[in-house]
């Protein structure tokens, strides 16, 4: 039995001195491998009196144990340690930027676009199309304009030839789409319109979008409503509106809204009822339906929204604009 | 329309000022667009004569004057203006003045003579008059009495921005109306003393065009002095309207338009031969007007003629011979109104614009010529002396616009506004616009007036209602409508995807004009046809894009000359190639284009940045057709652009279509866009991008793929997407990958050979693949690859 305890505490004291796993595992061989010290003096158990074994084998199964328990706590702190000394190699400067490509934007003008389709996408305003190369029957006369008529001069229009312009304003859309479309109707119609004039508060080419409903009962109670929750949102603030008495020949009543900013009332938008004239031009009864049209400069909106004050630099793309916007 | 703001109280005077007032009328859709101050803050200066004018001993261009400013001793100031003489009435700014600018009048010495205050000029006062001295008052001018009191100078310009409908207001007296009818009191008009006619003169007037002229007045007034001076008040009122004086006849007519917006003409009397005829041109006739453009006067164009010839445009302007001069002895009035459609659009076709023709061309009041006939004789008469014969008047009663009886539905009122306005309030304000109102049943009969010649239907009542009423106080509610769900089909890719991988990729979008330099867009698309803009802002954007490259180029080089080392953008919109099969002659395209230039990447600490090249803008462009999850219909076949790189371009095709371009920007374009360095572009159409497929999804094997590479010897020229294509058509359903992972040129290949390595995938769905399948599939496909493209393995 001394011989069993002599060679556990050698054991233990080898392993405690040892710091290699290589050495370690010829030491558990040493000790307890198929020839190993500890595992010869089971073979002991042979020469021993029946009364004698069973505290025996429990002896040699507890040297076993103990060894094998300071081997594995043994190679567990080394191992500990060598990770530790891995890892610290592997520290890095977290600091640094990561490996990823700068994103881009939209531009502004088009931001302000998706925002104000998604208002009045959630109303069932559906996105209408129409081309900027516009006969003069879809961009004046159907909206009661007819040739000569003194609105015509104040649109400063692009004319390719008397019968042909660039849309001075996306109206037009409003009439392609109750020719094609029966009420009721809800869409809105963003898009590029052009007028002939250029300085620093026009460019010759600016966006709109317009807004059409009309049904059984649209009232002029209910645009007032549908814009005035329009301006709150698009604001994010319960900015003063005010509607202001105006004239355009496609809506009567017609009005121009202005909101209150920091130096005063501004105009944002125009608007009013459908013109009888209008919804008839259309096939469109209007003792039965009426209607309310809306149409708003985008760029105008997008300025006072984001704090742009040169009107130019929507055109111009500068990167160094147009990456504000992310 | 200008005004003055004390002339307008002359006819109605509210108690409000001048900030309300604006406000008011702004709100009542008479927008004003600015308020001026007839001349700005000074004090101290009064009305002065010169009572002794000596020259300075020691200086040439200065004289010793006395004034006197009715105290009781004279004063003394030097003055160096040239027209300071003797006996004239002058603006005197004493010692203790303030002047605009703070400049305050002390004692003085002007080169030894003492000086104690100063003659001003109207631009010393802040007074928007042009002149080259000091101010010269009337002799009657009371001396001593405040300029400010004397000349009215504590008034405002007040500038409305009038819409096309309100003609009514391009006067004082629709101005007073209105002002009257929102402070609900009445305006009171100018009272003069009618003329008698005191000769027997009269001119003869023959219309023969009463439908475009149904009526017609014509007066003699004989024996006029045109010397005369227009009296200051009426000089000082039309200045305020932005009218400048420039002899008493031509002084009057504008006063009067300005006061009942009623255009008036006059002709020298010795130049009219015969009668005074009211007709079309015959499209020969020649006709010099007042500012010495002759015109040709056209067949639609109506005209004032004599018997020799036309007179004036009628309605839009007068003619030079016919014109009154300081010669002048004898003159006809013409005081006339023209049918609205006879002038709209006559002015403009002779690039003319006139007060008479914006007037007439939105209408003047028809009841109204008579009482301005009277008016302008009588102060034609009161300035300028003479003697007035009898108005001659041709009219066609049955051409002239009536009084307009309208029903206004109680019904309509309400569905059209969405609010009720009560019926006392509802007469009420459609009796302060003058007009009659008659009750029935639910509805009123109204009968409008004259100059309200924009109400011909009933929402033009309804309107009226509201705006009187206040379109703020009109609630604001919520609309009501069905809720109908709109259709959406999954297959429209939709556009905000597309951008939104783009951005992810870096790309800032731009939006650049849709117009743009033909010089330029002639490199890009040569001798293509193109919209061309008649009276473009410039030449550089006098045509229309035929695709989004010219505006994305010339961006790039406006950033690049602005220390922009990386370059990505991309633009959607309309593309306008002239088309004779579509709408308008003109195919409006919806399309999305992309450039890039400068290196690939921001210059990163463990990154390589590298100048761009096809296949970085080529990956873009895969990205999105990835969107599509339809890949396989779209393939890149090598091209030639005029635009583009001989050896770097492709066409981008979709089920065997065209739909865009992609390629290196040719280098000979580099220089006249101003480029530096290489450019990518590519330009996809929108409709035929925006369709995917809607995924079908498919059983996932259970079993193990197997990885063969093979690496194939080919010639050069030979497409790696032809291979891959044949690879694909080779190999039946158990090929489920192929991937060309490497390209080689150089030692141990052939010159004009290039190895490819592709790496198949090999993978059934019912069981494990066989190593004699998956060599089968493998040697299959080499075969064919031998066959078709004689391509070798490389050993």
């Amino acid at each position: 039995m001394q011989q069993l305890t002599d060679i556990v505490s050698k054991a233990l004291k080898v392993i405690e001195q040892t710091n290699d796993l290589k050495a370690l595992d010829d030491i558990r061989v040493d000790f307890l491998g198929k020839k190993g010290q500890i595992t010869a003096m089971m073979r002991m158990m042979a020469t021993l009196s029946p009364e004698e074994k069973p505290a025996f084998g429990q002896a040699v199964n507890d040297a076993k144990q103990s060894v094998q328990r300071a081997l594995n706590t043994k190679i567990e702190n080394i191992k500990a340690e060598l990770l530790a000394e891995k890892l610290k190699t592997e520290s890095i400067d977290v600091t640094l930027p990561g490996r990823s490509l700068e994103l881009g934007g939209l531009h502004p003008v088009t931001r302000t676009i998706e925002r104000i389709e998604t208002f009045f996408g959630e109303l069932g305003f559906s996105v209408k199309q129409g081309p900027e190369i516009e006969d003069d029957f879809h961009n004046f006369d159907a909206l009661n304009i007819p040739a000569h008529h003194p609105a015509r001069a104040d649109h400063d229009t692009f004319y390719f030839n008397p019968k042909l312009v660039l849309r001075t304003q996306t109206s037009g859309v409003q009439i392609r789409t109750m020719e094609q479309e029966q009420p009721p109707l809800r869409i809105i119609s963003p898009g590029r319109v052009y007028r002939n004039d250029y300085d620093q508060t026009h460019t010759p080419m600016f966006h709109q979008v317009e807004g059409l409903m009309v049904d059984e009962h649209a009232t002029f109670a209910e645009l007032k409503g549908i814009l005035h929750d329009f301006l709150r949102n698009f604001f994010e603030d319960d900015l003063e509106v005010r509607f202001r008495p105006s004239y355009f020949p496609f809506t009567e009543p017609s009005a121009e809204v202005d909101v209150k900013g920091k130096n005063g009332w501004l105009e944002v938008l125009g608007c009013g009822m459908v013109h009888p004239n209008v919804l008839r031009s259309v096939g469109i009864d209007p003792e039965k339906y009426s209607g309310f049209a809306f149409g708003m400069g985008v760029e105008r909106l997008t300025m006072l929204r984001y704090g742009v004050n040169d009107l130019r630099s929507f055109f111009e793309n500068d990167l160094r604009f147009l990456k504000q916007f992310k | 329309m200008k005004f003055s703001e004390s002339w307008l109280r002359e006819w109605v005077n509210p108690a409000i000022d001048t900030e309300a007032l604006s406000e008011q009328i702004t709100m009542a859709g008479l927008e004003v667009d600015g308020v001026v101050p007839v001349a700005e803050e000074f004090t101290g200066v009064v009305v002065g004569e010169v009572v002794e004018c000596g020259q300075h001993p020691d200086a040439d261009k200065l004289r010793v004057t006395k004034i006197n400013v009715g105290e009781e001793e004279l004063i003394d100031i030097v003055c160096g203006a040239p027209n300071c003489r003797l006996g004239l009435k002058v603006a005197v700014a004493m010692v203790g003045a303030k002047l605009p600018g703070d400049f305050k009048i002390k004692k003085a010495k002007l080169r030894g003579q003492p000086s104690f205050g100063m003659l001003c000029s109207y631009t010393e006062l802040g007074i928007d008059i042009e002149s080259d001295g000091i101010i010269e008052l009337p002799q009657d001018a009371p001396v001593g009495k405040d300029i400010r009191e004397y000349l009215n100078l504590n008034d405002k310009i007040i500038d409305v921005d009038l819409t096309a409908n309100r003609a009514d207001c391009l006067g004082m007296v629709g101005l007073a109306r209105e002002v009257a009818v929102l402070n609900r009191t009445t305006a009171t008009e100018p009272t003069w003393e009618a003329v008698t006619a005191t000769t027997s003169g009269k001119p003869s007037v023959n219309v023969t065009e009463s439908s475009a002229c149904p009526r017609y007045l014509a007066r003699s007034v004989k024996g006029i002095n045109v010397k005369a001076e227009t009296p200051l008040w009426m000089q000082e009122k039309l200045r305020r309207s932005g009218i400048r004086s420039i002899d008493p006849i031509v002084d009057v007519t504008n006063y009067v338009l300005i006061e009942f917006g009623q255009p008036m003409h006059a002709f020298d009397e010795a130049k009219v031969t015969g009668d005074i005829q009211v007709r079309y041109g015959n499209g020969e006739e020649k006709l010099t007007l007042l500012d010495g453009n002759e015109i040709t006067v056209a067949n639609e164009a109506l005209v004032i003629a004599d018997d020799n010839g036309p007179l004036a445009l009628a309605g839009i302007f007068g003619g030079e011979a016919s014109g009154v001069t300081v010669e002048t002895q004898d003159i006809i009035l013409e005081c006339a109104f023209f049918a609205p459609m006879a002038i709209r659009g006559k002015a403009r076709q002779y690039g003319l614009h006139t007060d008479s023709s914006h007037r007439f061309e939105r209408g003047v009041d028809p009841q109204i010529q008579h009482k301005v006939m009277d008016r302008a004789t009588r102060l034609i008469l009161d300035i300028c002396g003479g003697e007035a014969g009898e108005i001659v008047e041709a009219v066609a009663e049955q051409e002239l616009p009536t009084e307009n009886t309208i029903t206004l539905r109680r019904s309509r009122l309400d569905s059209r506004l969405g609010h009720h306005i009560g019926d006392a309030d509802v007469v009420e304000i459609l009796q302060l616009l003058g007009f009659t109102v008659e009750g029935k049943d639910n509805s009123w009969e109204v009968t409008t007036r004259t100059y309200r010649f924009d109400m011909a239907i009933e929402d033009d009542l309804i309107e009226e209602v509201a705006r009187i009423y206040g379109y703020n106080n009109i609630p604001n509610t919520a609309p009501h409508a069905c809720l109908v769900m709109s259709d959406h089909k999954e297959v429209n890719l939709p556009l905000r995807k597309v951008r939104q991988t783009l951005i992810t990729r870096g790309f800032q979008e731009a939006i650049t004009y849709s117009f743009v330099d033909p010089k330029l867009q002639q490199l890009v698309h040569p001798e293509q046809k193109v919209m061309e803009l008649p009276n473009p802002i410039s030449s550089e954007m006098s045509v229309m894009r035929l695709s989004m490259f010219t505006g994305l180029l010339t961006t790039v080089a406006y950033n690049q000359k602005r220390q922009q080392g990386r370059v990505r953008l991309f633009e959607t919109g309309l593309r306008f190639v002239p088309d004779e099969n579509e709408e308008s002659g003109v195919r409006q395209q919806q399309m999305i284009g992309a450039v890039i230039a400068g290196t690939n990447m921001d210059e990163h600490w463990s990154m390589e940045s590298k100048a761009v090249d096809f296949f970085d803008l080529k990956g873009d462009l895969e990205a999105i057709i990835g969107l599509t999850a339809d890949a396989s219909e779209f393939t890149f076949k090598a091209c030639q652009h005029s635009a583009l790189h001989p050896g770097q371009s492709a066409e981008i095709l979709r089920n065997d279509r065209v739909i865009g371009y992609i390629g290196a920007i040719h280098p000979s374009l580099e220089k006249p866009f101003g480029l530096n360095g290489k450019t990518i572009v590519f330009e996809v159409e929108l409709d035929a991008l925006l369709q995917q497929k809607i995924p079908f999804a498919q059983t996932v094997s259970k079993f193990p793929a197997n990885r063969r590479d093979i690496a194939v010897v080919v010639d050069d020229s030979i497409s790696a997407g032809n291979i891959v294509d044949a690879i694909q058509k080779v190999g039946d359903n158990q090929l489920v990958g192929v991937n060309l992972f490497d390209v080689y040129q150089g030692k141990g290949i052939e010159e004009g050979k290039k190895s490819l390595a592709i790496a198949l995938t090999l993978q059934d769905t019912t069981r494990t693949l066989e190593e004699k399948e998956i060599t089968e599939q493998v040697e299959s496909i080499v075969s064919v690859l031998k066959k078709e493209f004689n391509a070798s393995l490389r050993d």
